[in-house]
C-alpha cells in the first residue's frame, strides 16, 4: 500500500480571525483530509472553518530569520511610523 | 558548517525555538525523533488500559467520558507523529518500529487495569505524572514538539479531573468501593513514580538534553514535584499512599519518600512487564485489521481522481502521488 499523502491543516477558530496552522495529518484524498482534520483538531469546538492543503503543494521559505531572503526589508526603517519625529503636542498622530 | 552550528547554538541560548527547516546537529535531530516517537507510541498504547473499560463503565455518562478520553489519547499520538514527521521521520516506519518492538513506549502502560477504580487512578496519578512531565515540555526548544505539548496539556487537565472526580464518587460509596480505590492506588503509586525515568545519576542523556533545552528539569526534580503535589490530593481523597517512608521534611520543604525498585522499571522496559506482549499484539492486530480500510480509501481516492481527470482532460492533471514532508509545521 502506498502511504497516504501528508496534508497541512489550518483552522479558523472564530469568525473574524485568520486560519492558523495547527499541524498535519495523512489522508487518502481532500475530502477525507477534512474529515480527519475535524476529528483530530476540532474535538472541542476549536474551529468554524478548516483548510487542508497537500504539504507538497506548499511553497515554503526558510523559517530562519537570518536568511538573506528577508534581508531586503531589514534596512527600511522608514516603513515604520516610529521613524518620524512628531512633536508631542500635535494631536491624533 | 561552523556558521550553522553557531547559529543553532545562538538560537538555543536565546531561548528561541528551533523550526523544521533549520540546520540542527545530527544528535539533536536523532534525540528529538526518538523522544517524540516514544511519546507518540505511549499515547497510542495508552489507549488500551482504559479502552478495555469503555463497555464496562457503570453509566452512559462514564462511558461517554471514557470514550472521549481514549479518543484524546489517539489525538495526542497523532499530534506527536505529525511533529516527528517535520524532522524527516516516516509515519509508516514509526508504526512499524512500534509494532515490531524496535521503539519503546512508556513502561506504565504495561500494567493491567484490574478494576474500574483503576480508570480513576490512571486519570489522577498517571495523567497527573504525565502533566508534571509535559508542562515544562511546552517550552521545549523544538517548535513543533512544544506546540503539540501545549495542545496536549490543555486536554490532559480534563483527564486528570475526570479521574479524581470518579475516585471521589467511589470514596463516597460503599466500603467495598473504597477498598477498590485503595487497592488501585497501591498498585499504581510506584509505577507512577517510575514514569519520570531513572534517577539523575543513572540518566546519562539528561545533561545533553538539558543543554539543548529539550528537557527543562531533571527526572528527580519532576518526581519530587509530583510527590509534593499528590500528597495533599491523597489526603483530600481519603486514601493512603503505599509508602511507609513518605513524610514531610520541614528542612527541605519537600516530602521524603522511600526507595524505588529500579530493577522493576528495568524489567518492564526491557519487555518483561505484565502486559508488554498483549499491548503490542493488540496494536499489531489493529494495524493489520485496518489494512483493508486504508487500501479501500486509497483505491477510492485514485478512482475519483481518475474520473476527475477524464472529465477535465483539458485542464491540468492532478498532482502525482507521494507523501510530502511537513515543511511548514
Amino acid at each position: 500500500m502506498s502511504e497516504w499523502p501528508l496534508y497541512e491543516v489550518f483552522v479558523r477558530s472564530k469568525r473574524g480571525l485568520n486560519h492558523v496552522h495547527v499541524g498535519s495529518l495523512h489522508a487518502a484524498d481532500d475530502e477525507t483530509a477534512l474529515r480527519h482534520a475535524r476529528d483530530l483538531y476540532t474535538r472541542r469546538n476549536e474551529g468554524v472553518s478548516i483548510w487542508a492543503v497537500r504539504s507538497d503543494h506548499i511553497a515554503a521559505a526558510s523559517p530562519d530569520e537570518k536568511d538573506p531572503f528577508f534581508a531586503p526589508s531589514g534596512d527600511k526603517v522608514y516603513r515604520h511610523p516610529t521613524f518620524y519625529a512628531i512633536p508631542d503636542d500635535v494631536p491624533h498622530m | 558548517m561552523a556558521d550553522l552550528e553557531e547559529h543553532f547554538n545562538h538560537t538555543i541560548e536565546k531561548d528561541r525555538r528551533v523550526e523544521p527547516r533549520d540546520w540542527m546537529p545530527d544528535g539533536y535531530r536523532a534525540t528529538m525523533v526518538r523522544q517524540i516517537a516514544q511519546h507518540a507510541h505511549s499515547e497510542i498504547i495508552g489507549m488500551q488500559p482504559e479502552g478495555e473499560w469503555i463497555t464496562r463503565a457503570p453509566s452512559l455518562r462514564r462511558k461517554a467520558i471514557l470514550l472521549a478520553k481514549v479518543q484524546d489519547e489517539a489525538g495526542h499520538g497523532l499530534y506527536l507523529y505529525s511533529a516527528a514527521e517535520t524532522l524527516g521521520a516516516d509515519r509508516a516506519e514509526l508504526t512499524a518500529m512500534l509494532i515490531e518492538g524496535r521503539q519503546k513506549y512508556s513502561s506504565i502502560f504495561n500494567y493491567p487495569t484490574l478494576g474500574y477504580a483503576d480508570v480513576g487512578v490512571i486519570g489522577w496519578l498517571v495523567d497527573g505524572a504525565a502533566i508534571c512531565n509535559q508542562v515544562p515540555l511546552c517550552r521545549s526548544s523544538y517548535g513543533p514538539y512544544a506546540r503539540a505539548m501545549i495542545r496536549i496539556c490543555k486536554e490532559e487537565s480534563f483527564h486528570q479531573r475526570q479521574g479524581y472526580e470518579l475516585l471521589m464518587t467511589m470514596m463516597r460509596g460503599t466500603e467495598a468501593q473504597r477498598a477498590m480505590v485503595q487497592d488501585a492506588v497501591n498498585r499504581w503509586w510506584w509505577p507512577s513514580l517510575m514514569m519520570f525515568g531513572p534517577p539523575d545519576d543513572a540518566s546519562p542523556n539528561t545533561a545533553r538534553s538539558m543543554a539543548w533545552k529539550i528537557k527543562r528539569h531533571t527526572n528527580d526534580e519532576l518526581r519530587q514535584r509530583f510527590v509534593d503535589m499528590t500528597v495533599p490530593q491523597a489526603e483530600a481523597l481519603g486514601v493512603t499512599l503505599p509508602d511507609p517512608d513518605l513524610r514531610w521534611n520541614p528542612e527541605r520543604g519537600q516530602h521524603d519518600f522511600g526507595a524505588i525498585d529500579w530493577s522493576e522499571l528495568k524489567r518492564v522496559i526491557s519487555g518483561d512487564g505484565p502486559c508488554n506482549a498483549r499491548r503490542l499484539a493488540v496494536r499489531r492486530a489493529a494495524h493489520e485489521n485496518g489494512a483493508w480500510v486504508r487500501e479501500a480509501a486509497t483505491a477510492h481516492a485514485r478512482k475519483t481522481a481518475h474520473a476527475h481527470e477524464t472529465a477535465h482532460a483539458h485542464e491540468t492533471a492532478p498532482a502525482s502521488e507521494g507523501a510530502g514532508r511537513g515543511v511548514v509545521a
